[in-house]
């Protein structure tokens, strides 16, 4: 499967020229940009690992450019996105998040069921590679 | 204006029983400037021949607050003057002789905390059917931001929407069910399910699924749960499926609702039909239940779209966002329905900004500040298709739901390729828009470029490159921009 939650994840697998355009993008608006990472991917997983602090005051798509670089060489088998984050009074929260890299084979999630009264079913999502411990599923 | 006689008569004088115009009761006020806090509804009134326009002006204000048609010595037991509505200001509508746009303030103290219901009694309660009028258009709205504090607004909003979808910086993407009525429950499911594992984010029950004999309600509910949670774990991203709870009582409706929670349902549907009253419940049930609350606006062409009678969709926008829905239909300005641009974008902008500027040539007449009520999503759902994307963006937004039904189901090679086309479209426009290209005039490029990693697209364009629906709207501005130096 190919996990889609993030901005471009139907698109094929973002350049680095236009990862590079997209933080240019959210520079010019003047938004935060911050990478994270997880093996985690439930789609109720709200807090990826951050890798460093959301950069508040860098200006320059270079820099965002090689703190994504480094986060894809140190994880290079877990999935990293950029965020962008909006302080602006009535938003604050993210304005863009795409997925810019992800593990060489994503096995995917399964459906477990559990059985209730009537027809009811009580439904949960687990990633089949969540079953091993964090650092070792991809 | 100042032909009338508009001198105050002694107490005595204005008490004498019988009847009198209503611009001498004290419904006209030519001097009156409106208090912060209170609401000031904008009238179009056809004034019958040979009446008067502030005196028509003075009747609504009359008739939607205190007056009756003959003079009542009870007044003088109230404060009146507070509680009589005051028309101040009445002009010609621009190029459209005999009809006019009459201001009207009211008091806060007219209208009871957070309720619709009242607010609307007043406003549009008895004047629409006054003799000395032809006909009678609720234009726009002044809420001050005393009386919006009183309501509680959207259960979610946009941004708590985003945060609860993870899904940041593009459109939502949504598809209604079809053919809308006469599919087994199964079926449907199977409708819902290749719809959001082909990469939709919502679908939808149409206004009128509620329970009928081929689909009772839990049977619809139960297998569209199934629908979404597979499509959950086929693509790892959340979804959810409009679970439409309209029904005919209150309990009914709290029945639907509590089962579809209890199902895991992130949305639940309502439409406007129900009524304010029931919109009002239904959105403090899912405050309490966080719950999002999807509104269908069936039945609102009767009285929006004539601009000469009823209430402008803008009212009812800003109607609802004070009662409190997450999403509404607000227009496609491109699709099958009635939608001037600029007429649609005033919606929107009702719908989604902290603050709306007069805007005259989107049909804003006042500032309005929202108070920090939360924003709704506006929704754009009724003949679009993935070969609009860059117009769909350009002419509404990042923060909207765009819903395509017949091109999603309709694709030739079936509802999950129809979803595929869609929301491709949409990623590599809103990539193309950031990178900084010009969406409006590349746009069939940037299509026919993202066509060629994506079959379905491809397949999509072919099918409904040349459908558009270019018909003259009516509910159009009536004040068009003035040339400036740029």
């Amino acid at each position: 499967m190919r996990l889609t939650q993030g901005t471009f994840s139907f698109l094929p697998d973002l350049s680095d020229a236009q990862i590079r355009a997209q933080i240019e993008y959210c520079l010019g608006r003047g938004w935060a940009v911050s990478v994270e990472y997880t093996d985690d991917p439930h789609p109720r997983n709200a807090y990826w690992d951050m890798f460093g602090m959301p950069m508040f005051d860098l200006k320059d798509a270079a820099g965002v450019m090689a703190e994504v670089d480094a986060c894809r060489k140190t994880f290079p088998r877990h999935y990293v996105k950029v965020n962008a984050f909006d302080a602006t009074p009535g938003w604050e929260a993210l304005r863009l998040s795409f997925i810019v890299n992800r593990p060489p084979s994503e096995p995917g999630f399964g459906l477990e069921r559990e059985e209730g009264a009537g027809r009811l079913q009580r439904y949960a999502l687990r990633a089949y590679a969540a079953s091993r411990p964090e650092g070792e599923r991809y | 204006m100042g032909k009338m006689d508009r001198a105050a008569p002694q107490a005595s004088e204005r008490y004498r029983a019988g009847v009198m115009k209503y611009a001498q009761m004290g419904y006209w006020d030519a001097d009156y400037v409106p208090a912060d806090t209170d609401v000031i509804a904008l009238f179009r009134i056809t004034p019958q021949e040979g009446v008067d326009p502030e005196e028509a002006a003075a009747a609504v204000a009359g008739e939607s607050s205190t007056a009756t048609w003959t003079v009542v010595w009870t007044d003088r037991l109230t404060a009146c003057d507070r509680y009589r509505a005051k028309a101040y200001r009445v002009d010609p509508v621009p190029g459209t002789p005999g009809q006019y746009f009459a201001y009207i303030a009211y008091d806060l103290a007219l209208f009871e905390p957070g309720s619709i219901a009242n607010l609307t009694a007043s406003i549009i309660g008895n004047v629409f059917g006054f003799k000395p009028l032809k006909a009678l258009r609720l234009e726009d709205m002044r809420l001050p931001v005393a009386y919006v504090k009183t309501f509680d607004g959207p259960p979610t909003g946009i941004v708590v929407e985003r945060e609860r979808l993870d899904k940041f910086g593009r459109p939502l993407l949504g598809a209604t069910v079809k053919p809308k009525l006469g599919l087994s429950g199964k079926n449907y499911g199977r409708v819902v399910y290749e719809a959001l594992k082909g990469g939709l984010d919502f679908t939808k029950d149409d206004e009128n699924i509620n329970s009928q004999s081929f689909m009772h309600w839990r049977d619809r509910f139960l297998f569209c749960m199934e629908a979404v949670n597979r499509a959950q774990a086929a693509a790892g991203e959340v979804k959810g499926h409009y679970l439409n709870v309209t029904a005919a009582t209150m309990e009914d409706m709290y029945e639907r609702a509590e089962f579809a929670r209890e199902l895991g349902s992130n949305i639940i549907m309502i439409d406007l039909v129900i009524g304010y009253t029931a919109i009002q419940s239904m959105s403090k049930w899912s405050r309490r239940n966080d719950m999002i609350l999807h509104l269908h606006r069936a039945g609102h062409s009767t009285y929006t779209r004539q601009k000469t009678h009823g209430v402008s969709f803008r009212v009812i926008s800003k109607w609802m966002r004070l009662a409190g829905v997450d999403h509404i239909h607000a227009g496609t300005v491109v699709g099958k329905l009635e939608g001037d641009p600029n007429s649609v974008q005033g919606f929107y902008n009702v719908l989604r900004e902290e603050r709306n500027p007069v805007d005259l040539q989107r049909g804003l007449f006042f500032e309005q500040d929202w108070a920090g009520l939360r924003k709704v999503m506006p929704v754009a759902s009724g003949g679009i298709h993935a070969g609009q994307m860059h117009q769909l963006l350009h002419y509404l937004g990042e923060d909207v739901v765009l819903q395509f039904g017949g091109g999603t189901i309709g694709h030739p090679m079936g509802i999950a390729a129809g979803a595929t086309a869609n929301r491709v479209a949409l990623e590599a426009m809103v990539l193309a828009r950031n990178e900084g290209r010009d969406i409006w005039n590349e746009g069939p490029q940037i299509l026919e470029q993202a066509a060629r990693s994506c079959t379905p697209l491809k397949q999509a364009l072919d099918t409904w490159k040349d459908v558009t629906f270019d018909y003259a709207s009516t509910d159009t501005p009536d004040f068009v921009p003035t040339a400036t130096a740029a």
